[in-house]
């Protein structure tokens, strides 16, 4: 399992702007390197990056090669009820990870 | 008859010809295809400068890992919004880097990502609002040490 760091504030006032941090441990092999002998390294990347809010999708993202190893990304949301963010990436190779944040909204 | 001389000479052309073998490997979008990226977005809608800030470091030590952010300059509400923000590298090996989708629960249209730059180039963002109209902001940069490059 990748290792996954998210960033969600824990209490946030009703309409708030809030800022989310999402971060996964992934080498992001482009397709486009060779190893040493000319041999192809293979395209092993993460595709894609949704995140829901009490169920709801908010956020998401397509990857590309050229995202960086180790994919952070940075957004807001308006913090409108307590509830459970949730955040998935797929990718290559079924390479998939979750995790989720709880939030309270006052 | 070969030389001592001759013979590093030749050796040294061929290691060096071969590790040059090595990298060039590597492909580089053409203008075409960055035309087809950006018109597979818009479906051929005018693309308008303005309302879009791309924030990227002019000068860029290491192209593997580069911080862009882009803000658009909208209203976020339930009516007026962004719908997505899609970030190009012409010179990378895909113009596309990545693309982002938001929406009216945004609050705020920016966002932030690590990505990789192949070259120095002007990079771009392209903005789609809710009323369907497209907006850019182009950052030329100057990468010292480029990504995709390196090999191991």
């Amino acid at each position: 399992m990748a290792r996954v760091i998210v960033k969600v504030p824990a209490r946030a006032r009703r309409g708030e702007i809030i800022e989310i941090k999402a971060l996964v441990g992934h080498v992001m092999e482009t397709g486009y390197r060779h190893t040493e002998t000319g041999v192809l390294i293979p395209r092993d990347i993460i595709r894609a990056f949704v995140c829901t809010y009490s169920g709801e999708e908010i956020f998401r993202a397509d990857f590309h090669p050229a995202v960086a190893a180790n994919p952070l990304i940075e957004f807001t949301t308006i913090a409108t009820e307590s509830g459970k963010f949730e955040f998935r990436w797929t990718g290559d190779n079924g390479f998939s990870a979750t995790e989720s944040a709880l939030i309270t909204v006052e | 008859m070969t030389t001592r001389r001759d013979f590093l000479i030749t050796a040294g052309t061929l290691v060096g010809g071969a590790s040059f073998s090595v990298w060039t490997g590597n492909s580089f979008a053409t203008a075409a295809a960055v035309q087809d990226a950006i018109r597979k977005i818009t479906g051929g809608a005018p693309l308008r400068k303005g309302r879009v800030k791309l924030e990227v470091p002019p000068l860029i030590e290491n192209g593997n890992s580069v911080v862009v952010t882009v803000s658009v300059e909208s209203p976020v509400t339930a009516t007026e919004y962004v719908k997505a923000i899609h970030v190009f590298a012409p010179e990378n090996p895909l113009p596309n880097i990545v693309s982002v989708y938001l929406g009216p629960r945004a609050g705020r249209a920016r966002f932030t990502a690590r990505v990789r730059v192949a070259n120095s180039q002007t990079l771009l963002a392209v903005a789609q609002l809710s009323d369907s109209s497209f907006w850019s902001d182009g950052v030329e940069v100057i990468v010292t040490l480029p990504a995709c490059g390196e090999e191991r």
